[in-house]
């Protein structure tokens, strides 16, 4: 058990690492969902379902939603450009 | 393996806590920075759960069949977080709401090209 | 430079972290942790994981301890809750008056019934996690999230058709206001804010748990009105 703990957990750092590097927001905030819903499945392994359901609903759920509705009123991509 | 069952759970969250930090201090993009603080969040939500847990713990909810409550996981930082998720997804869609009123008013989101924040 | 000092920064903050938690282990409660706090007085989660089934008749302990241990804490978030909903109400107005004529095609009809048809399905499990919150894993939140999870595919499927009605306010604030009113209630009853007043049954039935139904009854009527005021609000044209 511990060991699919690991790779939840090993998953979960990756997204977080592709949803911090990627430049196209749309997809930072697909990685940030996949953050969340790993985080639930930990949450699940944790003995601490109703958590597991609220992140999943919520953090998986209505946040991606709300983060799109902003980008679709705004703009999609991070200006490249090199800083410093 | 015993470091791993011991210290992977602490890992996770100290790694999502840090790359959250690492978006909100270097990205300049707006909507980045917020995807920074939405990581951090849940670093720091996991977190409070796992130190809440207890080795080979049951959920802190009885049944007909589960009465007895030795071995429970603590059942406190588990409702904190429950509040905390959603009163976290109130402030991020207050911040990105911000975020659209900047966009609608300097035509971008780069913080390096907004003058008044620029340092 | 600025990522020089950042990354600088952040070595900083986790070579603390390292530091206060090298000590500690995951799970640790058998020896290390119970030694010091076995006092009920100290430990508050065991002392509501050993109490709470009697004493409340709820088998959710951690809706127990949501609603009626830390339930000023819960009222505290759901104000929180309520102004940022309103904070951000009022920062996209003056977006809402230059509205534009809907310019995204209508979905298709297989999309538009379907999204119909599951509508009132998701309503009725939003209900049903919201209103058995003290038995099984679940809630008010999360109902509540359910629930405005089905307006956003209301949003997403059925172009125009949205909640702008006074009906939302109108749940909005009745659900606030009658958690306070059941707290106040307990406070005239038995002296205290919150008070448990209401026979509370046997363990395990539905009707059980005095307050702890009703109050995550309204915290899901208000978590879904203001989040789905919030997808509302935020899922404006583009320009």
């Amino acid at each position: 058990m511990i060991v699919f703990q690991t790779f939840l957990v090993l998953v979960m750092i990756v997204a977080a690492l592709a949803a911090a590097r990627f430049g196209d927001l749309l997809d930072a905030v697909i990685a940030c969902a996949l953050v969340s819903l790993m985080a639930s499945i930990i949450f699940y392994f944790l003995q601490a379902p109703d958590v597991a359901m609220a992140e999943a609903s919520i953090g998986a759920g209505l946040t991606t939603a709300i983060f799109i509705f902003a980008i679709n009123r705004s703009i999609r991509y991070e200006e490249n450009e090199k800083t410093d | 393996m015993s470091f791993l069952s011991s210290y992977i759970h602490y890992i996770g969250c100290f790694s999502l806590i840090l790359i959250g930090l690492y978006v909100v201090l270097v990205k300049p993009n707006l909507i980045k920075v917020i995807i920074g603080i939405n990581l951090m969040g849940t670093g720091v939500n996991l977190f409070l759960v796992t130190v809440g847990y207890i080795h080979a713990g049951t959920a802190p909810i009885f049944s007909e069949a589960a009465q007895q409550p030795e071995g429970m996981v603590d059942p406190v930082p588990q409702a904190l977080v429950l509040t905390a998720i959603v009163i976290g997804v109130a402030v991020l869609a207050l911040a990105l709401s911000l975020a659209i009123r900047v966009y609608d008013h300097y035509g971008t989101l780069d913080l390096r090209k907004i003058k008044a924040l620029r340092w | 430079m600025r990522r020089l000092i950042s990354l600088l920064l952040l070595l900083i903050v986790a070579l603390g972290i390292f530091l206060c938690f090298s000590g500690a282990s995951f799970g640790a409660e058998g020896a290390s942790r119970a030694g010091k706090l076995t006092e009920d007085k100290v430990n508050f989660g065991r002392r509501y994981a050993s109490r709470g089934l009697e004493e409340n008749k709820a088998g959710n302990i951690v809706a127990s301890v949501v609603v009626n241990y830390r339930g000023f804490d819960t009222l505290g978030e759901v104000t929180v809750l309520f102004i940022a909903a309103v904070g951000l109400a009022a920062i996209l107005h003056a977006r809402r008056e230059e509205a534009t004529p809907s310019k995204a095609e209508p979905a298709s009809l297989i999309v538009f019934t379907g999204c119909r048809f599951l509508f009132p399905l998701i309503l009725l499990l939003g209900a049903y996690i919201f209103i058995h919150g003290h038995l099984t894993p679940g809630g008010g939140f999360q109902g509540g999230a359910v629930v405005a999870s089905g307006f956003l595919l209301i949003y997403l499927g059925c172009r125009g058709r949205g909640l702008r009605s006074a009906g939302v306010a109108v749940a909005e604030s009745l659900s606030g206001l009658a958690f306070l009113a059941v707290a106040l209630v307990g406070l005239a009853v038995g002296g205290s804010f919150l008070l448990n007043f209401l026979p509370k049954g046997s363990a395990f039935a539905l009707f059980s748990g005095g307050v702890i139904p009703l109050i995550y009854v309204a915290i899901g009527f208000k978590v879904g009105s203001e989040l789905g005021g919030i997808i509302d609000n935020l899922s404006g044209e583009a320009r």
